[in-house]
């Protein structure tokens, strides 16, 4: 069975959402979303990483498996995803000090998001070779984008709007999580 | 109970109710969400979330005098990769079909942010015995959090507790309970619960205080 | 929210922002002989761990594999009592399958499934296609006798509660897996004709499978991967089927 490059990104990004379906990277998905300016170049910068984290992964996992060393995985991708982030740090730093300062502290945080972790262990396991990897990584990045995106845009309006004080905060963006949620469940299927 | 007793349980329950890492922090959204579609999975995942989080606190600590400041981060990941890639064997060891059932989320311990979190908040500036029990206590505190999600989520959306059917052949499940919104509904429902018991806790030591001024 | 532990996680790679203007007295930095020293110390202690887990739980691990692989097996094909994993080679030739290592590139694994008495009961194998959530994986029985599918089960796969998972417990679709036509052509090159799935009601030929109404993407997704697995697999095998006969 072959998935197609296509098939694979539009999965990602939507019918298998990293974070609306899969629960990958709910932590920036909640902290970051409060505002649109700061919540698409986390995901940019997000997206990034995992292409980097995704393509180190696959190499390293074909060294991996020559050497028959595959219960050292995880700890070796953890280790590349580390690197990878403050290498991206480094480069955000000389070529973008703007953006740089912009995302500050959620930077480094993107090591323990899920969602690079995720990006590595999933084309581990589903055996996908170069172009699929690549195409997977990005797919899932852009989806990761859409959903903070998404959920930025609607939290911004709702501050202008008059919520019940109990729900305030993140009981709120749970439920228009779910409701998110719900509405990309429609795209199941779509990349059939 | 003697002074050093109480700090222990003090310590201990931290984690369990006060900073609650599931409902107070808000933390370790990922697997909370993604696994407990059904009471033994989300026990499952808590029970190796807590053996992850106390066997790293203990190394963390234990090496605390002698890990730099600046690589201490790298020490940290290497430590919890290591022990949730033991976990991640001895679950495929015990049961397959459970292992199929969490999934990548076994290996995703690894970026669960509360054991990160813990190390460099607790585990770092703190003795391998409190350390550890702190650590319990998380992890504790994490299981609940994840079995009160399951229980809601298994009984809705699937009629089922422990896989033990709960009402009749009549019941239609709440299928959308098990599906992916339905962890985010149930979780807020969850958040709506425990702030609204907040207030009315608030609202009573008001009452209370007024009366007693008004009866003065 | 990752506040909580945010700050204090990064502090130490936030400080060049943080830092901003006024300089504050920076700490001495800890020499680089004990930063190695330290990381040698943990890679060392962590790699140790790790070994003596892979080490420890290899036997339990395989063990378990094994007795997941039969179950799957033995579902399919409820005469079997004992396996042997074979590969079909991509020339067409079959050959025992050992160790856990890969199979060769463009190899087929499959199960040749024996009775009590030692006779071949039956071939198993994987196939898997895409389902209304992802991947759906099903495992299938092959009888060389009536060469049909008897009997089919669920590997793996995410499709919706309530729907989708109807393949494992609707009886009416189960039925389509008796004796599903898989002959091969005259040349046995390919399948004389092609499993589909078709809409509730519309099975007329045994080479067919009776979707489940409700459910049809899912029961489209058993039907090709039955087919895609068939394919490759069966002109490959039914030359070789005598080398099977009994169990070697």
């Amino acid at each position: 069975m072959h998935e197609s490059a296509f098939q694979i990104f539009v999965n990602a990004l939507l019918a298998n959402n990293f974070v609306l379906a899969m629960f990958l990277g709910l932590c920036p998905f909640l902290g970051v979303s409060g505002k649109l300016d700061t919540a698409f170049p986390m995901g940019v910068a997000t997206t990034f990483v995992m292409l980097v984290a995704s393509l180190c992964a696959y190499g390293l996992n074909l060294l991996l498996g020559y050497f028959h060393l595959e219960f050292l995985r995880l700890i070796s991708y953890i280790v590349i995803i580390a690197s990878s982030v403050q290498l991206v740090e480094m480069v955000l730093k000389k070529y973008s000090p703007t953006l740089f300062r912009a995302l500050g502290i959620y930077l480094p945080l993107i090591t323990t998001n899920c969602a690079v972790l995720g990006v590595a262990l999933f084309q581990t396991a589903r055996e996908y070779d170069f172009v699929q990897s690549v195409t997977f990584s990005v797919g899932g990045g852009a989806g990761f984008t859409l959903a903070l995106v998404l959920m930025a845009s609607v939290r911004e309006r709702l501050t202008l709007s008059n919520v019940p004080d109990l729900a305030q905060g993140t009981a709120l963006s749970l439920m228009l999580a779910g409701i998110l949620s719900l509405s990309f469940m429609g795209f199941a299927g779509l990349g059939g | 109970m003697n002074p050093s007793a109480a700090d222990t349980w003090d310590e201990f329950m931290e984690g369990v109710w006060r900073q609650n890492p599931t409902f107070v922090m808000i933390l370790g959204m990922c697997p909370t969400l993604a696994v407990t579609v059904s009471v033994v999975n989300a026990l499952s995942m808590g029970i190796s979330t807590m053996l992850v989080l106390i066997a790293s606190c203990g190394l963390v600590s234990m090496m605390r005098n002698i890990t730099p400041k600046e690589v201490r981060i790298a020490v940290y990941i290497v430590i919890i990769a290591t022990f949730v890639t033991v976990v991640d064997y001895a679950i495929q060891a015990i049961s397959l079909a459970l292992y199929d059932a969490l999934g990548a989320f076994i290996q995703l311990i690894v970026v669960n942010c509360i054991i990160l979190g813990r190390a460099e908040a607790h585990a770092a500036k703190n003795p391998p015995l409190p350390a550890m029990i702190n650590a319990a206590g998380m992890g504790i505190g994490f299981t609940i959090g994840l079995l009160a999600l399951g229980v809601v989520r298994e009984i809705l959306g699937a009629g089922t507790l422990f896989g033990v059917a709960l009402f009749g052949a009549g019941f239609q499940p709440w299928v959308i309970m098990v599906l992916p919104p339905g962890g985010f509904f149930v979780l807020g429902a969850w958040l709506l619960f425990f702030s609204w018991l907040e207030r009315r806790k608030l609202r009573r030591q008001q009452a209370k205080l007024v009366e007693a001024t008004q009866n003065a | 929210m990752t506040e909580p532990s945010g700050p204090s996680v990064s502090a130490s790679r936030v400080i060049p922002i943080a830092v901003g203007g006024a300089t504050p007295p920076v700490p001495p930095a800890s020499p680089t002989a004990g930063m190695i020293r330290t990381l040698g110390l943990v890679s060392a202690i962590c790699g140790l761990i790790i070994v003596g887990a892979y080490e420890g739980t290899y036997d339990a691990v395989a063990a378990n594999k094994r007795i997941a692989t039969e179950r799957a097996v033995f579902k399919v094909i409820p005469a079997a009592k004992s396996i042997a994993e074979y590969v079909a080679l991509p020339g067409g030739g079959i050959e025992p399958r050992v160790g856990a290592g890969d199979t060769a590139p463009g190899g087929v694994k499959f199960f040749a499934a024996y009775d009590a008495g030692g006779k071949l009961a039956g071939i198993a194998a994987e196939g898997g296609a895409k389902g209304y959530a992802d991947t759906v994986r099903i495992m299938f029985g092959y009888s060389p006798d009536c060469q049909c599918v008897v009997g089919i089960g669920v590997v793996a796969m995410r499709e919706t509660p309530g729907i989708g998972d109807k393949i494992i417990t609707d009886k009416n679709f189960l039925a389509n897996f008796t004796a599903l036509d898989v002959k091969l052509k005259g040349d046995l090159s390919a399948l004389a004709n092609e499993v589909r799935a078709v809409k509730h009601g519309a099975k007329t030929s045994p080479w067919q499978v009776d979707a489940i109404a409700g459910a049809t993407i899912t029961s489209r997704a058993v039907g090709r991967a039955i087919n895609d697995s068939a394919q490759v697999l069966l002109p490959r095998l039914v030359p070789n089927l005598d080398k099977l006969r009994s169990k070697s």
